[in-house]
């Protein structure tokens, strides 16, 4: 019982000062809609559909990418949050609480991810601004599936950031992460028609799955996925475990 | 009563530094205990490795009969701890603060309105306590850490320098809760502290502690009798002539200068101000007063460290106290 208000307390708390900060709101729909409109548009002209798959523009083949994209940015970021809380003591406050390590992290784990999942409906929205189709059914379905690819990506985040001392030393791990796993996960092109050693590793991405997972459910019929997808579900799920497990381990040795 | 804290040869080092030197303390239930003692003592490691932030690097102790190594989950539920340094979320409320402390202490739900009132109310944050942390001044954002830290009613509180920067009026606030926390809660609470006249108004014991170790442990009476004298203060154009002569010659060895006057600790000091007198002026000193007053903690805390506990007072004490202090060592 403890336990649980424990979570929820920390939950409600990053959810309470992601919704405060009314900058980060609003600078959130800044970095898709460059994506979307520049580099969507002005690719898809150059490639003329050539490469793309028939029935689609390329900017709706990055569409479910770029939410992707802004969910890994936004969850290894939130990570930036435990190194606030040590230089500002308040990490001192929780630790010393009467509630488990493992509450602790998945308090914040979850909450982060909450943040994190917002951002993404804000992309969403972006996306229907811009003309993209989305059903009300998928809209729907993406919420959970947004969720769960979070819970993995957020740990990330939150694990290397207990590891760490310095804003300065997280934002250069951070960025080490971020652009391989984003260039590496088809959110800008095809898997399939990858060389294979670059699809070896698109595959080892876990938000490979992630993003074909959303495609499958965006993009509709259209889109020749790369696993069905209950398999991504599975694979993000196993993934999101995981990184769980390590991450709670990693507030353990916290000090 | 039986011991809330019993410490066993606790020890911590950083690197090759000692900050806490094999101790060996006892809190009983109920009492108030004070850790006194300069800069870098070692106070805050002491009360970070009791309530389970920091791991010794030798020893042991028990905390509520939990010991703090084996046991750190049950020695968190009973115990409530006020940091020095800040620990609040700036991002939040005053309130926000509050109902999120009462939370993770588990609170009852229905018990958390009023007690946050209450605390609300005893620092004089009620009108402030929907405003973000960040805007409040310094001593503010102490007050409420302070109210946050006696929300939970633990059995066990340690206050790590609670009212550092306060004005007077809300540490006389605070002081009075504490004992009310005490008698009502029936709530043991360690406390460190830079004001002595907090110490010895508070403390029902007092440990001074130097360099990782603890140098002296008793009530604040019996303390101050261990000097055995009245302090005689002496105004004087000349204080470190007059503190050498008196040190000297009238083989007087407490003496030392503070803040530009010379302070003897003696017995029977009323006979002894003509002298002093009398001797300074055989020695062309002019006195402007000489006073007589019953020994203080300070003056406890210098003759056991040789040195003055208020950092701004920022001088090492001449004469034979500072020679005395480096014998020692
Ligand atoms: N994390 C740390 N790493 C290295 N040295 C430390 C660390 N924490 C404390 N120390 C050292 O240990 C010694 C004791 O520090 P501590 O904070 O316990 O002193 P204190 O008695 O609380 O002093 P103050 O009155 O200034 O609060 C100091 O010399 C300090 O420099
Ligand atoms: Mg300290």
């Amino acid at each position: 019982m403890t336990e649980l208000r424990g979570f929820y307390t920390l939950w409600l708390r990053e959810v309470k000062r992601y919704l405060r900060d009314r900058t980060r709101i609003i600078s959130s729909f800044f970095q898709p809609l460059l994506w979307l409109v520049v580099f969507g548009v002005g690719i898809g002209s150059s490639l003329r559909g050539a490469v793309t798959i028939p029935g689609l523009t390329y900017q709706q083949l990055i569409f479910p990418g770029i939410v992707g994209q802004t969910l890994l940015f936004t969850a290894m970021f939130m990570g930036i949050s435990v190194i606030w809380d040590k230089e500002f003591g308040f990490m001192k406050e929780i630790l010393v609480a009467p509630v488990s390590r493992m509450t602790i992290f998945l308090g914040k784990m979850v909450g982060d991810s909450t943040d994190a999942l917002l951002q993404g409906v804000i992309v969403l929205a972006l996306g229907l601004a811009l003309g993209i189709q989305i059903d009300l059914f998928a809209f729907l379905a993406c919420l959970p599936v947004m969720l769960l690819i979070t819970f993995g990506l957020v740990s990330i985040g939150l694990t290397i950031a207990s590891f760490m001392g310095s804003l300065e030393s997280f934002g250069a791990i951070q960025s080490f992460i971020n652009l391989p796993l984003f260039f590496l996960s088809g959110a800008l092109f095809q898997v399939q028609s990858l060389p294979d050693w670059m699809q070896t590793l698109a595959r080892a991405n876990p938000l490979t799955y992630g993003v074909d997972a959303l495609r499958t459910i965006i993009l509709g019929g259209t889109w020749q996925p790369l696993y069905p997808l209950y398999v991504n579900l599975a694979v993000i799920g196993v993934f999101d475990v995981i990184m769980i497990i390590i991450g709670t381990w990693a507030f353990t040795r916290m000090k | 009563m039986a011991n809330v804290i019993e410490t066993n040869q606790l020890t911590k080092t950083f690197n090759s530094l000692m900050a806490v030197d094999k101790l060996n303390i006892t809190v009983k239930s109920g009492e108030i205990f004070g850790l006194l003692g300069p800069n870098g003592a070692g106070k805050t490691t002491t009360i970070s490795m009791l309530c389970t932030i920091l791991k010794p690097t030798a020893g042991t102790a028990k905390v509520n009969g939990f010991d703090i190594v084996k046991e750190a989950t049950q020695v968190r539920k009973s115990i409530g701890i006020v940091f020095q340094d800040p620990s609040v979320d700036d991002r939040l409320t005053g309130r926000e603060n509050l109902y999120m402390h009462a939370n993770l202490y588990g609170v009852p739900a229905s018990e958390q309105k009023s007690r946050i009132e209450h605390v609300l109310k005893l620092v004089e944050l009620q009108d402030r306590a929907d405003d973000l942390l960040r805007t409040y001044s310094g001593g503010m954002r102490r007050r409420l850490e302070l109210a946050r830290g006696l929300i939970h009613y633990p059995k066990l509180l340690f206050l790590d320098e609670p009212t550092l920067g306060l004005d007077p009026q809300t540490r006389d606030h605070v002081w009075r809760y504490i004992r009310e926390l005490k008698e009502t809660h029936d709530i043991t609470v360690v406390l460190t502290t830079h004001y002595m006249d907090e110490a010895d108004r508070l403390c029902d014991r007092i440990a001074i502690m130097d360099y990782g170790k603890i140098i002296a442990l008793d009530t604040p009476t019996k303390l101050k009798d261990t000097l055995e004298g009245d302090v005689v203060i002496v105004k004087t154009n000349n204080p470190d002539a007059l503190s050498k002569l008196v040190a000297e010659k009238m083989q007087l060895k407490k003496t030392r200068t503070v803040n530009g006057t010379v302070e003897i600790t003696v017995r029977n000091g009323e006979n002894l101000l003509p002298r002093i007198v009398e001797t300074a002026a055989q020695n062309k000193i002019h006195v402007e007063s000489i006073s007589l007053r019953a020994p203080n903690l300070e003056d406890v805390f210098l003759h056991y460290t040789g040195r003055m506990i208020r950092a701004d007072s920022g001088k090492e004490p001449h004469g034979i106290a500072a020679i005395q202090r480096r014998k020692i060592r």
